[in-house]
């Protein structure tokens, strides 16, 4: 993994990756409600409809050994760590092919094999264990990063303090990406937090703060990439804040009355994946008809996922018992 | 040799350390202070600073980072300076380290060690005197470790250090001067075995930490008017080894369970239930209980004495059932 580009032009190839990536978010995503209301998909649901630049611009600065941990409105993050769609969706279903097989749900979903080491559903409660996580390759003296995704919410958490102090006393490789998305549920962040800038609360422990464009891919990207490297250099940890928006409600059950029909529609127009569509196009990395394709390829995608999902078996009875200890 | 339970757990750590590189310890002013109770002496000296790492008063912090250390392969060790404290890091241990495996799938092992102080019996009030091993115990995920004397501190938490599972390892304020045997060469003693402390035929008394001390006091006066009590030191709440203890009671036909903690919602009232289910035809009496006061500790020197379980307490339940 050494020598690989950390800031250089993206080639065409990983453009299209990008915008594909943030497709399949959308399409899983939007998959969901009606999955949900068909009473195929239980318990919490929070999507990630319209966060998808901030997923999608991390992932693709960082590692595939490099480890991802993020809170609770995280389908879109395990996706775009490069978890295949089929065990996501069939986690959703509770099936015993999930992610967790079955017994983490919407909030917990897990993958060892690709490092996306949870979703944790205690707002902020995750930042410590990136701290560890980052202390644990630090002791190994590897050069591995840990990225931890959380919302505005988590700041205002005791253990943020706590998990940035460490980090910083420590000098952990830890990026904190902070999805700003405006609201705790339906409290908007200027009537949860003193401090409107959130990129500003790291400043206290004498960590680099950075926002960035949250809906814009390539801002998320190099922005990421520039913290990834300097946590892989021993430079230790940065916080970067990304400005976002989710296009729907906290949860499936949010009524949404807290947010004005205008605010909402001056975000969809800036919905991150045609405005990158456009780019695309614009700067002559695509087609429309090649991102038409992709579009279509992904919408299947989805579409073969859910059927997996539905095909799949219910966890057995005895999972009930299983994992509790080693 | 005969040391103390300070020297004993210190040992374990030393020797669990020296055996696995993976091992470190963490928590508040286990390094240069040589932490609050000195057990952790001579251990950064020895080790360094990275595998012995002084933290901030963050509680709740400690226990998330050892957790996500454990999660991507170390073995830590927290120290939390008391129990106390525990209840700061509640959220990171009910809500990340006990349940992580499960949650996951199965796909991550938490090996981790906890270890907290704990007890009443030094003045220290309602905030400092917590005995919260029912708390734990009620958690599945969370094994739940209680020694009494140095060598079991020192066997167990060199078997803690190297489960897979989650430990809340809970020591005792009150022992870590205690002296006892333990034996020279390399030895552990596996979680969830009970051990009986003393031998009897007439009542089963059960007890973790001090108040096996508290029993063992109660034994012998009652030897004096001929009644043998046997003292069962449970040394784990979990795994919990129901086959010692019903051996026990079924030989003796009746039972006490004697706990530091509050009476109400104890591990007391747990073992009368599991005891009534499994051997009610055994016993002659029904199970008693003696237990902390429901009282916030108070200060004041007689009255906490009043709130914590005596042997006389044991004495006279005993004598209710005979």
């Amino acid at each position: 993994m050494k020598g690989k580009k950390e800031r250089a032009l993206l080639e065409p190839r990983e453009l299209l990756a990008m915008y594909r990536d943030m497709v399949r978010i959308r399409e899983f995503e939007e998959a969901c409600p009606k999955l949900y209301s068909q009473g195929k998909i239980g318990g919490f649901l929070h999507l990630y409809s319209g966060q998808e630049a901030v997923g999608v611009g991390v992932a693709h600065a960082m590692h595939h050994e490099d480890y991802m941990i993020a809170a609770y409105r995280e389908h879109g993050l395990i996706l775009a760590k490069g978890t295949p769609p089929d065990g996501v969706m069939a986690e959703l279903f509770g099936k015993a092919t999930g992610v967790s097989k079955g017994k983490g749900g919407s909030m917990h979903m897990f993958d060892a094999e690709r490092r996306f080491m949870g979703g944790y559903g205690i707002v902020g409660g995750h930042l410590p264990l990136a701290v560890g996580i980052g202390f644990a390759i630090r002791y190994r003296e590897s050069d591995e990063v840990v990225v931890c995704l959380f919302g505005d919410g988590a700041t205002n958490q005791g253990v943020f303090h706590e998990a940035m102090n460490m980090a910083a006393l420590y000098q952990v490789p830890v990026v904190f990406v902070c999805e700003n998305n405006g609201y705790g549920i339906g409290t908007s962040v200027a009537r949860a937090s003193a401090v409107e800038q959130l990129y500003k609360k790291s400043c206290a422990y004498e960590t680099p703060g950075v926002k960035v464009d949250g809906m814009d891919v390539l801002a998320v990207y190099e922005t990421v990439c520039q913290a990834v490297q300097r946590a892989r250099e021993g430079g230790g940890p940065t916080y970067v804040e990304a400005i976002t928006y989710r296009f729907r409600g906290h949860s499936i059950s949010d009524p949404g009355t807290y947010r004005s029909e205008q605010e909402k529609k001056i975000w969809q127009e800036r919905d991150p994946i045609p405005n990158f569509a456009d780019r695309l196009i614009a700067e002559g990395h695509a087609s429309r008809e090649q991102l038409d394709q992709i579009d279509a390829e992904e919408k299947a995608l989805i579409e073969k996922a859910i059927r997996f999902a539905e095909e799949s078996p219910e966890p057995a009875a005895e999972e009930l018992w299983t994992d509790v200890y080693a | 040799m005969e040391i103390t339970c300070r020297e004993a757990l210190n040992q374990a750590i030393r020797e669990e350390m020296e055996r696995d590189p993976a091992v470190f310890l963490l928590g508040e002013d286990v390094g240069l202070y040589e932490g609050s109770f000195k057990v952790t002496r001579g251990l950064l000296a020895k080790f360094g600073e990275k595998r012995v790492v002084d933290t901030p008063i963050s509680e709740a912090g400690i226990v998330g980072m050892a957790c996500g250390a454990a999660m991507t392969g170390l073995r830590p060790i927290a120290e939390l300076m008391t129990v106390n404290f525990a209840i700061v890091a509640m959220d990171q241990i009910m809500n990340s380290v006990a349940v992580a495996r499960y949650m996951f799938g199965g796909q991550c092992s938490v090996p981790l060690v906890i270890r907290a102080p704990g007890g009443a019996g030094h003045q220290l009030g309602a905030q400092h005197s917590h005995t919260l091993d029912a708390l734990f115990m009620h958690c599945p995920g969370l094994r739940v470790v209680i020694p009494s004397v140095p060598a079991d501190a020192k066997g167990l938490l060199k078997s803690a250090i190297r489960s897979d599972d989650p430990v809340m390892f809970l020591e005792h304020e009150g022992l870590y001067a205690i002296k006892g045997e333990v034996p020279d060469s390399e030895y552990t003693i596996p979680l969830g075995v009970a051990d009986v402390k003393r031998q009897g035929k007439d009542v089963t008394l059960l007890a973790v930490s001090r108040m096996v001390y508290v029993c063992l006091e109660a034994a012998e006066q009652l030897a004096k008017d001929g009644i043998e009590a046997e003292v069962v030191d449970l040394r784990a709440l979990n795994p919990l080894d129901m086959s010692t203890v019903l051996a026990s009671v079924r030989k003796t036909h009746r039972a006490v369970t004697v706990e530091e903690s509050w009476l109400t919602g104890g591990w007391g009232g747990e073992l009368v239930a599991r005891i009534v289910e499994a051997a009610f035809d055994d016993l002659d009496a029904p199970v008693l209980r003696v237990g902390g006061e429901d009282v916030p500790m108070p200060y004041n020197k007689a009255l906490e004495k009043a709130a914590i379980p005596s042997a006389a307490d044991v004495v006279a339940r005993v004598r209710e059932m005979l």
